[in-house]
């Protein structure tokens, strides 16, 4: 004995009932009071079986441990970095999560990673008060130079990115922009002037349109559309940009040694 | 996100791409956003004007009271600009007394009024001495997206032309019931803020823009090219040339935003 | 009991016209737009982000924090002075114990969620608007929330139970007023906030409180269907 009263993929808002009677379950986003299932934040209503999930389509980033975010760093602390990750909650770099290279004690932290400069790290570990631990060792992570930095809703990431990369793919080949997004909703993103700004469309058209059906050909046919008067004098990067940026992050390493062997002679 | 250090590569690339005369929102460097006014918008206020521009929006009131004359202007009405930041329009703004921006806007805009004699404060006497029309402007922006100088003056200006004064009975105002007189304005100031960013110059920043200013220029410009205000802002220096150049770019874009009121 | 016809003709327990609109304000994560007949309300989500000062975070919640305010322009009378005022100190104050009932922050300890509640323009009501507005751009931000909060005033013209009295209705010179703002929960009926001003029955009263039941629901509807829009 059950009711639904909503159907996968409606909008849904805190307060609204979704099911009747005991059958089905509350989930993500849902709650059962008595024999009522309520939403319990604006989304949209996946139906999974029994379970009943309101998929968010709006709120601010909350740090889940393996996500790859982008930050800023805003503090330099006496053994690591303070960074801001677009959340209510900062993250720490601690010193040894910086670099593959051994750090000499004593050496200048902001010469490795200085106040305003731009991070894609990944998250490692998040305490019960929500403490965040970042770390920039490992595939594709680095630090980032140049480019521009846009913000768009975390929830809207997923749609941003596609199945197994393919919305985000399209965008990068169709532009030649290097994209880098991050789980936080911070995306980097660098290519010739005007290729910079279909890419930034794009991904804003993506997030006014995630809840809408279709969209991936829209997109598409949008890409097409406006590419047109691109330049096409760069050449489109690899289809596989952790490759790219594993081997940026290889050729730093001498450089790192070097400034600990200056910092050393100068003691 | 805290606001840091500005990052020198990220100002960089933006130069790099104000040089080829390209903004992020594919706008060209001297090109404003589409601006909408809409006129007496607000049920309480004498006169009122909401403004968007792109994604700022801003409401502009005026209201009429009547007051006594400061002592050494007898026979002046009062004018007065009042601009609020309010933090619910921006991430970036704080609660609290109005910060040193708010009040530079307010001052700017005042000033480009004032000192032009949009409004003549002697056509606001009453009795000489001891009544006169105090009229109060306030800018209260709903979302700040850059350029709140410019658009709050061009909002306070369309305000201003659609207030009209309230029936008098037995001497104090009747809010209730609005007379057909306008108040007087007789001129048409416009202010258009020029910000040097590397070697550009830009017009009407986005507040994102507005991060990696390095210094601006506000100048109020009339109907015949006068210039009655002027305000520079930032901590980079101006060359005589940047501020000629400024000066030629803010005159142009005047007469654009003048077609507006 | 003189007070037969309302001034402006409504049914008694019929509200003045209501406009209500999400994603109003772009820079915020939530945000609505409330106008109750001449009364609108601007609401405006900011969080949940870093709570300062230090000294008032929650380690077990994310805290919820109100402000109210008047723009200069929005008073019946003479301008309204811009700056902190004790009734606006004290409508922030009732806004946020309205609100928090149905807010679930604790997902975010240590965090602060800022409402910003800013009126354009007011005619009576303007507590119950911004609530009204609030509420809306709570959800807009993704807030988890077990319900809204709707808000209206009830209350008693000269002996006539009514709902959502406008300024001439406060103002009434012929008869005892009062005016009672209701906040409440619409799932459940639980009232969220109620204050009075004026004279009156205890069992006038109970009948105010049972007629303003019906529009506090037609109300939620109205700030339901404005929140999915956005999505259509």
């Amino acid at each position: 004995m059950g009711k639904l009263l909503v159907k996968d993929k409606d909008v849904v808002v805190p307060g609204e009932v979704l099911a009747e009677g005991m059958d089905y379950l509350p989930s993500y986003g849902t709650y059962r009071k008595d024999d009522k299932i309520y939403a319990e934040r604006v989304g949209l209503i996946s139906v999974d079986g029994k379970v009943l999930k309101s998929i968010a389509l709006s709120g601010r980033y909350l740090p889940k441990k393996n996500d790859t975010v982008i930050g800023k760093v805003f503090d330099i602390l006496i053994s690591g970095w303070r960074i801001d990750i677009n959340s209510a909650y900062s993250s720490v770099l601690p010193l040894q999560e910086a670099s593959f290279d051994y750090i000499q004690k004593g050496a200048d932290l902001s010469k490795i990673f200085a106040l305003g400069e731009w991070v894609v790290g990944k998250i490692t570990r998040v305490t019960s008060q929500n403490l965040v631990d970042l770390s920039v060792k490992g595939p594709g992570l680095r630090k980032l130079h140049g480019g521009r930095i846009i913000k768009v809703s975390p929830t809207k990431v997923p749609r941003i990115i596609g199945k197994q990369g393919s919305m985000v793919s399209m965008i990068k080949d169709t532009t030649g922009c290097r994209i880098t997004v991050g789980q936080n909703g911070v995306i980097w993103l660098e290519g010739e002037p005007k290729a910079e700004i279909l890419a930034v469309q794009t991904i804003k058209k993506i997030e006014q349109e995630a809840h809408k059906k279709g969209l991936t050909d829209e997109i598409k046919v949008y890409l097409e559309k406006n590419s047109k008067d691109l330049k096409t004098e760069y050449s489109a990067p690899k289809k596989d940009d952790k490759k790219v940026d594993t081997k940026k992050a290889k050729d730093s390493k001498p450089k790192a040694k070097v400034l600990d062997v200056k910092e050393n002679k100068q003691d | 996100m805290r606001i840091t250090k500005m990052n020198k590569d990220l100002k960089n690339h933006v130069e790099k791409a104000l040089m080829q005369n390209v903004r992020i929102d594919g706008r060209k460097n001297d090109e404003f956003r589409k601006i909408k006014i809409e006129t007496g918008v607000v049920a309480t206020a004498e006169g009122s004007a909401k403004l968007t521009c792109g994604d700022t929006k801003i409401i502009a009131g005026v209201k009429l009271g009547i007051g006594t004359p400061y002592p050494d202007t007898p026979d002046a009405g009062v004018l007065m600009t009042g601009a609020e930041l309010y933090p619910m329009s921006n991430p970036d703004f704080e609660s609290g007394p109005p910060s040193s921006y708010a009040i530079e806007i307010a001052r700017v805009i005042d000033r480009g009024i004032r000192e032009s004699k949009t409004i003549d404060t002697k056509n606001l006497c009453i009795e000489a001495g001891q009544k006169v029309w105090m009229v109060n402007v306030d800018i209260g922006p709903v979302n700040s997206d850059g350029n709140l100088i410019d658009l709050g003056a061009l909002a306070v200006m369309a305000a201003l032309k659609n207030a009209k004064f309230p029936e008098l009975k037995d001497g104090v105002p009747d809010y209730k019931h609005l007379s057909k007189k306008s108040l007087p304005v007789s001129r048409t100031p416009v202010e258009i803020t020029v910000h040097k960013i590397g070697k550009s110059l830009v017009v009407d920043l986005t507040h994102e823009e507005e991060k990696l200013s390095d210094a601006r220029l506000t100048i109020a410009v009339l109907e015949d090219d006068t210039l009655c205000a002027m305000q520079k802002g930032g901590e980079t220096p101006l060359t005589m040339e940047d501020i000629d150049s400024m000066i030629e770019l803010a005159i142009k874009k005047s007469k654009e935003l003048r077609k507006l009121l | 009991m003189t007070y037969k016809k309302r001034l402006d003709g409504r049914k008694f327990d019929e509200t003045r016209e209501i406009e209500a609109k999400t994603g109003v304000i772009k820079k915020a994560d939530g945000s609505a737009y409330f106008r109750i007949g001449k009364t609108a309300a601007y609401a405006a989500v900011y969080g949940p982000r870093e709570h300062f000062p230090r000294s008032q975070q929650d380690p077990k919640k994310g805290v919820l924090r109100c402000n109210y305010n008047m723009m200069p322009f929005s008073g019946a009378g003479d301008r309204v002075r811009p700056g902190p005022n004790r009734r606006a100190k004290e409508i922030s104050m009732v806004t946020k114990l309205a609100l928090n009932p149905v807010v679930d922050l604790s997902d975010f300890p240590n965090a602060v969620v800022d409402v910003f509640i800013e009126l354009p323009q007011t005619d009576a009501g303007s507590r119950c608007a911004g609530i009204s507005a609030a509420s809306m751009a709570l959800a807009d931000a993704g807030i988890k929330m077990k319900d809204m909060v709707s808000a209206v005033a009830a209350g008693i013209v000269d002996n006539t139970v009514v709902v959502d009295l406008d300024y001439p209705e406060e103002a009434y010179e012929d008869g005892d007023v009062a005016d009672i703002p209701v906040a409440m929960i619409p799932s459940t009926e639980e009232i969220t906030l109620l204050q009075m001003d004026g004279k009156i029955s205890r069992e006038d009263l109970k009948k105010a409180l049972e007629l303003v039941k019906e529009p506090l629901k037609r109300i939620a509807e109205i700030q339901r269907t404005a929140i999915k829009e956005k999505y259509q």
